[in-house]
């Protein structure tokens, strides 16, 4: 038979949704910055394959010539996204629900294993609590991402006031580079992101809005005997 | 197909918690994301705030960048030194990125003089002679422009500080900010006296051991080590003191009044 078995705290969700518009934000008001010096690209012997971005990019998203609103924009929303950020990493701590989160011994092992699954080349999945291990790795690494953002972000915003900061980071323009590799990052996080949550269904999209997933228990775990057919009903 | 005499009691009350359940949290979850959708139409469509001293913002965006400002001039030292290099890593050619204020290439640099404004019939004239008769200081650090980009640059003049208590002008630094403006009024920054009075700040009159060519602002510009380069404004032609904000060129067009770093 079926039960309701709880997932998510009330905290990890609405952190999660609330992170969600301010990140698009932060990485919108951000391109509106990076625009003003466009400077990145990526080459290799020579040849430039790729240029941070290309003008069709910057024509079709409406990005140029909005540096003073970006910075703007940037400036409000960065405390919204640091605060909430704040918010779930404390919640993580003191709750002890960092335990089911961060990465064990063999989750780096378990990790390709995972993957094997989801691309369907290998049939078992290795078992797992919460998270799997590839989980594991992917939502602790989205939060020191997070905590990255902020360290080089301030860097960049305040050298003068956080000229340690910015040693720490291997400079002023490692810092940048820093900034907007993680965006980037962002960027493809949420692509594999998006693409697991369909993949996993409608169950594991619920958990995180209402808190709860419905599991299968075996039935002699069920307290009451009662009617033929109740097997019928669990799924 | 199920029909409903099959499921247990229990089974119905364990059904209609998830559905109480999963409506509370979906209507939650529609209304709390329909007013984060309404609050972000009111900020994008907010008005742009009425002209004054700084303009070209939305009214909310500028009344954050303000409080900002505060929180880390309250919170942090306005004395942290800007990180210096040796001469020899400084560019061979400073970058040069705007000529708003010096755009008059006929411009006599041999009848300029700095002009110091103490009240509206009180005006000092000072010469770049007497200038440079003041002890020279020199710096080798990173300009950094609000565009994102940054270059180690070479200069050397007389420490705003050093300029200041020279001739005579310690009372005026009990006021709050200092403005400067170019010979023809149409560059023109504000300054907060903390930033101002810095020991990197200067009149700088001389770059890569030469001096400084009409394109940076010869004969005098400031050097402002603590703020963006929009700040760093060339020719100087006046410099006035108050207790209230100066016009600033670049806050008129959307930027945050104070740009320090």
């Amino acid at each position: 038979m079926k039960a309701l078995k709880e997932k998510h705290s009330v905290v990890m969700r609405w952190t999660h949704w609330i992170n969600f518009p301010i990140l698009m934000i932060m990485i919108w008001s951000g391109l509106l910055i990076y625009w003003a010096s466009d400077t990145y690209e990526i080459t290799l012997f020579g040849h430039t394959f790729f240029h941070f971005f290309p003008e069709w990019f910057y024509k079709k998203y409406n990005i140029s010539h909005r540096l003073s609103e970006g910075m703007a924009f940037h400036f409000l929303f960065m405390w919204f996204f640091a605060v909430n950020g704040a918010l779930y990493m404390s919640y993580t701590i003191i709750s002890g629900s960092w335990r089911e989160l961060v990465p064990q011994k063999n989750s780096f092992k378990e990790a390709w294993l995972v993957l094997l699954h989801d691309l369907h080349i290998r049939k078992m999945a290795p078992p797992q609590k919460k998270y799997n291990a590839a989980q594991r790795i992917a939502y602790t690494a989205i939060v020191i991402m997070g905590l990255g953002s902020l360290a080089t972000g301030l860097a960049i915003y305040k050298p003068v006031q956080f000229y340690w900061l910015v040693w720490l980071c291997g400079g002023y323009h490692f810092a940048r580079i820093i900034h907007f590799a993680l965006t980037i990052g962002y960027v493809f996080f949420f692509l594999i992101h998006v693409v697991q949550v369909i993949l996993a269904g409608w169950n594991n999209f619920r958990s995180v809005v209402s808190g709860f997933e419905i599991i299968d228990v075996p039935k002699n775990n069920a307290s009451e005997e009662t009617s033929a057919g109740k097997s019928e009903i669990s799924n | 197909m199920e029909s409903k005499k099959d499921i247990s009691p229990e089974e119905e009350v364990l059904n209609k918690k998830i559905k109480r359940r999963n409506f509370i949290s979906f209507a939650t979850f529609f209304v709390a994301g329909g007013a984060g959708y309404e609050a972000w139409k009111w900020l994008y469509q907010s008005p742009i705030e009425k002209a004054g001293i700084t303009a070209g913002t939305h009214e909310p965006l500028r009344r954050a960048l303000n409080k900002t400002e505060l929180f880390f001039r309250n919170t942090f030292s306005s004395r942290h030194l800007v990180k210096t290099y040796p001469k020899e890593m400084a560019a061979k050619k400073p970058r040069v990125n705007s000529d708003i204020g010096i755009e008059d290439t006929g411009y006599d640099v041999s009848g300029w003089k700095l002009n110091i404004i103490k009240g509206k019939n009180d005006v000092q004239k000072i010469t770049i002679e007497q200038i440079k008769a003041l002890p020279k200081t020199e710096i080798t650090y990173s300009f950094k422009c609000v565009e994102g980009w940054d270059q180690i640059q070479y200069w050397a003049g007389v420490k705003l500080i050093d300029f200041i208590e020279h001739f005579g002008l310690a009372d005026e630094t009990k006021m709050q900010y200092v403005g400067m403006e170019t010979p023809d009024g149409k560059y023109y920054v504000g300054l907060d006296m903390p930033s101002a009075l810095h020991p990197q700040t200067l009149l700088a009159y001389e770059m890569n051991s030469g001096p400084i060519t009409a394109d940076h602002g010869a004969p005098l510009r400031l050097i402002i080590p603590v703020k963006y380069g929009i700040k760093n404004l060339k020719r100087v032609g006046s410099i006035s003191f108050s207790n209230t904000r100066p016009r600033d060129y670049w806050a008129e067009q959307g930027y945050d009044y104070y740009s320090g770093l």
